[in-house]
C-alpha cells in the first residue's frame, strides 16, 4: 500500500466533524506555521516540496505562490477552484465531502503564505449538498478559532466563504472563475495580467485546486523533505486519480505518483482491471482533454518502456504516442466503447460549454460535433476526417484559453489513434457498434 | 520610447502601445486586420482573433519566439520585439482558418444586407478568406428581434465582437442589450424585446463591423455604392454635430459619424443628428469625403458641393 | 429604471439569508452575491427565473436588468422558462454514456411519455440530459433538486419517481438549507 495523505482517515465516517478531525491530528500545522513560521518560509517549503497543481495544469504551486505582487497595495486573495468539472474527474467533491477540513486547513495555511485576509471556495453549483457540508465545517472552524480575526493569538485573520457557481464548465478556468465570483458572466479574462497580479477585484490573486489546497498542512507538518521524498522526479507526493469506465472498481484511489498503469489499471487494489469477460481498448488518463491513448501506449511508451502514473511518463511521446497526466481523471474503455460516439459525446459537451468569446472555439466546437455526428448517424465522406483534424488544428492554440486546446485533442487524438474505426463509419454509413 | 520591427519595417512608439496600433503606426498592408478591438472603446478586443501575429522574437531582453501566436490588438510591443504578420505563412494560415470560422454560420445575405461595400467581414474575406465553404452543415438561424425604431438589429450576421456592448457601456448607463447565452448560442439581444433607445444608442451601428445593426431609417434605400458621402456639420448641443451624410441626388439618405482611415469613428455623434436631421437644409455641407478604405465607396464621382450647399439655402 | 415591480419580493428569511451572503463580499463588490442571490430567487419564486424575478435581483443589487439577464443566460442551472415540480437531470457525458446513461434516459423518456428537456402534462416532472456530474465513478449518476442518485438502474430509477410522485417540489429546495 502506497502512502496516504489526503485519504488516510477517509474511511472515519465522522472525519468531516472537527473533533474527529482533530484526533487524527488535524489542524496540527496551525499553531506551527502561524507561530513559528514566517509566511515566505511557507512558500519556501512548499516550493521544495515540489507539489505541482492538480487542477489539470501541473504548475509548480510554491512558484505560483512567489509570483504574487507583494508591492501591490491592494488585498490579496486566495481562491479554491472547486469547480470540478472535468468529466472523469471526481475527486474534489469526493474529498471536499468526507474530508473538508483538510481543505479548510489548508486555505488557512495558504492565506497565511500570500498575505490574504480573505479566501473563497468556489464551488460547482449542481454540489448544493458540499456547499452545506462546507459550511458547516467552516462554522465549526470559526468556532474554535481557527478562523476570523487573530487566529490562536497570531495575528493573522482570514475570512473564508462558500460560493456557488451554476452551472458552466468554463467557470473552472481560474480567470473565468475570477469573473465569475465576481457576479459576471464566466468569460476567461485575456492573460497577462496573470491573477497573481490583478485578479479578483483587480487584486493579486492565487487560484489552487482543492486536492493542491488539502495538501499543503501535510507538507507543512511533515516537512518538505518528506513529501519530496514520495514520488519519481519532478512528480513528487501522492494524487487522487478518479477511475471510472469500464472496470470492476470505479472510484477514487490516491496513488503514489510513479505507480506504473498497468498496476493502478490491473492490481485489486486499485481498478481491479477490466470488467469480468473484457479487453482493453483505449484509455483517457488525465480527464477528458487530454488525448486518448490505445491500450498498447497506455500500457508502455512507444519505447517500449513501462508507462508510469506521473506528469512525464504520461506525456512522454508528446502528442503522437503520449497523453497527460491533467486531473486524474482515469476513463478506461474496453472493446465494445465505439470511439467515434465516444469523441462525438466529448465534442458535444465542449460546444455546449464554451463560452463563446472567441471564434476558434464558438464555431470550431460546433462545426466538429456535427461533423462527427455524421460518422455516428451517417453522411459522413471520406474528406470529412481530414477536415476533422484540419478543424482541430485551426482551434489549437489559436484561442483565448485553453479550453479551444481541450476540446481539439480528444478529436484530434482519436483519430491518430483510431482512423480506421473513423473510415469504417463511412463505409457503413454511420455507427455500427450495438 | 521603444523600437520594435513589424514585417521587417522598424517602428518606435511608446512603451504600452500594442503591436496593432504599432502596426497601425506604420500603416498599409501590414497592419493586422482588426473585428473586435476598436481603439476608441475600453476593454474591446482578443475575442474575434482575427489579428493574430506570429513573434519571432519576444524582446530585445529575451529573443525568445512566443510559443503561440499572439492577438495583434491586445499584446504589448516590447522593445526589440520581432512581429510577423503577412511574412508569416503561419499567420496567413490561421487567419485563413478564423475567416472561415466567422463565415461558417454567417448568412452570407449580402446582396440584401445595407452593410454589403462597407462590410469589414466582406472585405476580410476577400483578403484572407478562401473561395470555397467547406462546411456542409446548416447555419444556425437566430429568432429575429426588434429593438425599436432606429436600430435594425439581425442577429445571424452577428460576430459577436462586443463592441456594440462596449459602446453601450461607455456612452450610457442604461444599457439594455447585451450578449445573452453562451458557446454557439450566444446572441446579442435585450432578451425581453426591448427598445434600444437613448441620446447615443445610434453609435452602435457605425461600431458594428458587419451588417448586424444597421441604420433603419434608412433600410434599403440605396446600395452604398450608389450614394456619396460629404463631410458636414450643424450646430448641435447634444455632440459636437459633426458627420457624413450619404446622398443620393439631393437626397440625405443616411448620417453617420465620419471614420478614420482604421474604419474607426473619429467621434460618436447623437442621434438626433442620426436619425432626425435628413435634409439638406438641416446641415452645412463643408465638402467630399474621401474614403480610403472601401474601394467600392471610393469610386464615386462628386457633384459639385458649392451647388449643394446654394441649393439647400 | 424599470419600475419597481412590487409583487415580488423575498420572504424576511430569504432577505436576511441575501443580506449575510452580500455581507461576504468586499464593499462595493454586492455584485459577486448574483450568483447565489439568483439561486435562491429560482428556488423561493417557482423554480425558475422570470424576468420580473430577474429585475428584482438587479434592483436589490443596484444592477442593470440586462446585466442579470446576461448572466441568467449563461449559467446552466437557471431555468428561464416554468419547469415541473420535480426536475430530473441524467448525466449524458462520456463516462456515464459507458456505463448506462442512454438506458436510464432513454426509460425516463418512455416511463413519462416525454422527450428530453419535456415537462409532464401534469406539470410533476421535468427530464433533462445534463453534463458531467463530477460523479462518474457511481455511473450512471443524476442530480435532482440538491440530490445526487448515483449507481442508478432503471429499478432505482422507478423507486425514486415512485417516491417523487408522493413528495413536494423537488426543484424549489433553498440551496442553503437542507
Ligand atoms: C476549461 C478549463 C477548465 C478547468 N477546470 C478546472 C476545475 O474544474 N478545477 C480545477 O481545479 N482546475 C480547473 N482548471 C485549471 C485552472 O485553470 C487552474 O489551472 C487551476 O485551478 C489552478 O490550480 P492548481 O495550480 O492548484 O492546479 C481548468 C482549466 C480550464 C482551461
Ligand atoms: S477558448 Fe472557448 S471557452 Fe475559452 S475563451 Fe474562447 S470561446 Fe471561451
Ligand atoms: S451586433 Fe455588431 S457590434 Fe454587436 S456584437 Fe454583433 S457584430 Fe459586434
Ligand atoms: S481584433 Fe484582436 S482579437 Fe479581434
Ligand atoms: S460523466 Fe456523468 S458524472 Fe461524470
Amino acid at each position: 500500500m502506497g502512502k496516504k495523505i489526503l485519504t488516510e482517515h477517509i474511511s472515519d465516517p465522522n472525519l468531516h466533524k472537527l473533533e474527529v478531525y482533530q484526533q487524527h491530528g488535524g489542524y496540527a500545522s496551525l499553531e506551527k506555521a502561524l507561530k513559528k513560521m514566517t509566511p515566505d518560509e511557507i512558500v519556501e517549503e512548499v516550493k521544495k516540496s515540489g507539489l505541482r497543481g492538480r487542477g489539470g495544469a501541473g504548475f509548480p504551486t510554491g512558484m505560483k505562490w512567489g509570483f504574487i505582487d507583494k508591492k501591490s497595495d491592494n488585498p490579496h486573495y486566495l481562491v479554491c477552484n472547486a469547480d470540478e468539472g472535468e468529466p472523469g474527474t471526481f475527486k474534489d467533491r469526493y474529498l471536499m465531502q468526507c474530508n473538508p477540513h483538510a481543505l479548510i486547513e489548508g486555505m488557512i495555511l495558504a492565506s497565511y503564505a500570500l498575505n490574504a485576509n480573505k479566501a473563497y471556495i468556489y464551488i460547482r453549483g449542481e454540489l448544493y449538498y458540499v456547499l452545506r457540508i462546507l459550511e458547516k465545517a467552516i462554522a465549526e472552524a470559526y468556532a474554535k478559532g481557527f478562523l476570523g480575526e487573530n487566529i490562536l493569538g497570531s495575528g493573522f485573520s482570514l475570512d473564508l466563504y462558500v460560493h456557488p457557481g451554476a452551472g458552466a464548465y468554463i467557470c473552472g478556468e481560474e480567470t473565468a472563475l475570477i469573473e465569475s465570483l465576481e457576479g459576471k458572466r464566466g468569460n476567461p479574462r485575456l492573460k497577462p495580467p496573470f491573477p497573481a497580479v490583478s485578479g479578483l477585484y483587480n487584486c493579486p490573486t492565487v487560484v489552487n485546486n482543492v486536492e493542491t489546497l488539502a495538501t499543503i498542512p501535510w507538507i507543512v507538518n511533515h516537512g518538505s523533505e518528506e513529501y519530496a521524498k514520495i514520488g519519481i522526479g519532478r512528480s513528487t507526493g501522492t494524487k487522487l486519480i478518479s477511475a471510472s469506465g469500464h472496470i470492476n472498481h470505479p472510484g477514487i484511489y490516491e496513488i503514489e505518483l510513479g505507480v506504473t498503469v498497468d498496476e493502478f489499471l490491473n492490481s485489486d487494489q486499485y481498478c481491479g482491471g477490466v470488467r469480468e469477460g473484457h479487453s482493453l481498448k483505449a484509455v483517457i488518463a488525465g480527464g477528458s482533454s487530454v488525448p486518448v491513448l490505445p491500450a498498447d501506449l497506455i500500457l508502455k511508451t512507444k519505447a517500449g518502456e513501462d508507462r508510469l502514473m506521473t506528469y512525464e511518463s504520461l506525456s512522454d511521446g508528446g502528442f503522437e504516442s503520449g497523453t497527460m497526466l491533467g486531473s486524474g481523471g482515469f476513463i478506461v474503455m474496453d472493446e465494445t466503447t465505439c470511439i467515434v460516439r465516444n469523441t462525438m459525446n466529448f465534442a458535444r459537451f465542449y460546444r455546449h460549454e464554451s463560452c463563446g468569446q472567441c471564434s476558434p472555439c464558438r464555431e470550431g466546437t460546433s462545426w466538429m460535433e456535427k461533423i462527427l455526428a455524421r460518422f455516428e448517424y451517417g453522411g459522413a465522406q471520406a474528406e470529412d476526417i481530414e477536415l476533422l483534424v484540419d478543424i482541430s488544428k485551426n482551434i489549437e492554440g489559436n484561442t483565448i484559453c485553453p479550453l479551444g486546446d481541450a476540446a481539439a485533442w480528444p478529436v484530434a487524438s482519436a483519430i491518430r489513434h483510431f482512423r480506421d474505426e473513423f473510415e469504417e463509419h463511412i463505409r457503413r454509413n454511420g455507427c455500427y457498434f450495438e | 520610447m521603444i523600437k520594435l520591427t513589424i514585417d521587417n519595417i522598424e517602428v518606435e512608439v511608446e512603451e504600452g502601445t500594442t503591436i496593432l496600433n504599432a502596426a497601425r503606426k506604420i500603416g498599409g498592408k501590414v497592419v493586422p486586420p482588426a473585428m473586435c478591438y476598436y481603439s476608441k472603446l475600453d476593454c474591446s478586443g482578443g475575442k474575434c482573433r482575427v489579428c493574430l501575429v506570429k513573434v519571432a522574437q519576444s524582446s530585445a531582453k529575451d529573443p525568445r519566439p512566443m510559443p503561440k501566436l499572439v492577438a495583434s490588438c491586445s499584446t504589448m510591443a516590447q522593445d526589440g520585439m520581432v512581429v510577423q504578420n503577412i511574412t508569416s505563412p503561419e499567420v496567413l494560415e490561421a487567419r485563413k482558418a478564423i475567416v472561415e470560422f466567422l463565415l461558417l454560420n454567417h448568412p452570407l445575405d449580402c446582396p440584401v444586407c445595407d452593410q454589403a461595400g462597407e462590410c469589414d467581414l466582406q472585405d476580410l474575406a476577400y483578403s484572407f478568406g478562401s473561395e470555397n465553404t467547406r462546411s456542409r452543415e446548416e447555419r444556425s438561424v437566430h429568432k429575429q428581434e426588434d429593438i425599436g425604431p432606429y436600430i435594425q438589429l439581425n442577429k445571424n450576421r452577428c460576430i459577436l465582437c462586443y463592441r456594440c456592448i462596449n459602446t453601450a457601456n461607455q456612452l450610457t448607463d442604461q444599457r439594455v442589450h447585451g450578449m445573452l447565452f453562451r458557446g454557439d448560442h450566444a446572441e446579442i439581444s435585450t432578451y425581453i424585446e426591448k427598445s434600444v433607445e437613448n441620446d447615443f444608442s445610434g453609435n452602435i451601428i457605425d461600431v458594428c463591423p458587419v451588417g448586424a445593426l444597421t441604420d433603419k431609417t434608412s433600410r434599403f434605400k440605396s446600395r452604398v455604392w450608389f450614394t456619396k458621402p460629404y463631410d458636414a456639420h450643424r450646430e448641435c448641443p447634444k455632440c459636437n454635430g459633426k458627420v457624413v451624410l450619404w446622398m443620393k441626388g439631393n437626397e440625405v439618405l443616411r448620417v453617420t459619424a465620419p471614420k478614420d482611415k482604421n474604419g474607426e469613428v473619429e467621434h460618436f455623434i447623437c442621434n438626433e443628428c442620426r436619425f432626425e436631421k435628413k435634409e439638406v437644409s438641416d446641415w452645412k455641407i463643408d465638402g467630399p469625403r474621401t474614403i480610403e478604405r472601401t474601394s467600392v465607396i471610393s469610386l464615386n464621382h462628386y457633384t459639385n458641393i458649392d451647388k449643394l450647399n446654394k441649393e439647400e439655402k | 429604471m424599470e419600475q419597481k415591480n412590487t409583487t415580488i419580493s423575498f420572504s424576511p428569511d430569504s432577505l436576511e439569508l441575501v443580506n449575510k451572503i452580500i455581507k461576504r463580499y468586499p464593499e462595493g463588490k454586492e455584485r459577486s452575491a448574483l450568483l447565489p442571490i439568483l439561486h435562491i430567487a429560482q428556488a423561493e419564486f417557482g423554480g425558475w427565473l422570470s424576468p420580473e424575478v430577474m429585475d428584482y435581483v438587479a434592483d436589490l443589487l443596484h444592477l442593470l436588468p440586462i446585466e442579470v439577464y446576461e448572466v441568467a443566460t449563461f449559467y446552466s442551472m437557471f431555468n428561464l422558462e416554468p419547469v415541473g415540480e420535480c426536475v430530473i437531470e441524467v448525466c449524458q457525458t462520456g463516462p456515464c454514456m459507458l456505463n448506462g446513461a442512454g438506458e436510464i434516459i432513454k426509460h425516463l423518456e418512455k416511463k413519462f411519455n416525454i422527450k428530453v428537456g419535456e415537462t409532464t402534462p401534469d406539470g410533476k416532472f421535468t427530464l433533462r440530459a445534463v453534463e458531467c456530474l463530477a460523479a462518474c465513478g457511481t455511473a450512471p449518476v443524476m442530480k435532482v433538486g440538491t440530490e445526487y442518485h448515483e449507481n442508478l438502474t432503471t429499478e432505482k430509477v422507478d423507486e425514486l419517481v415512485n417516491h417523487w410522485c408522493k413528495c413536494g417540489k423537488m426543484s424549489h429546495l433553498n440551496p442553503y438549507q437542507e
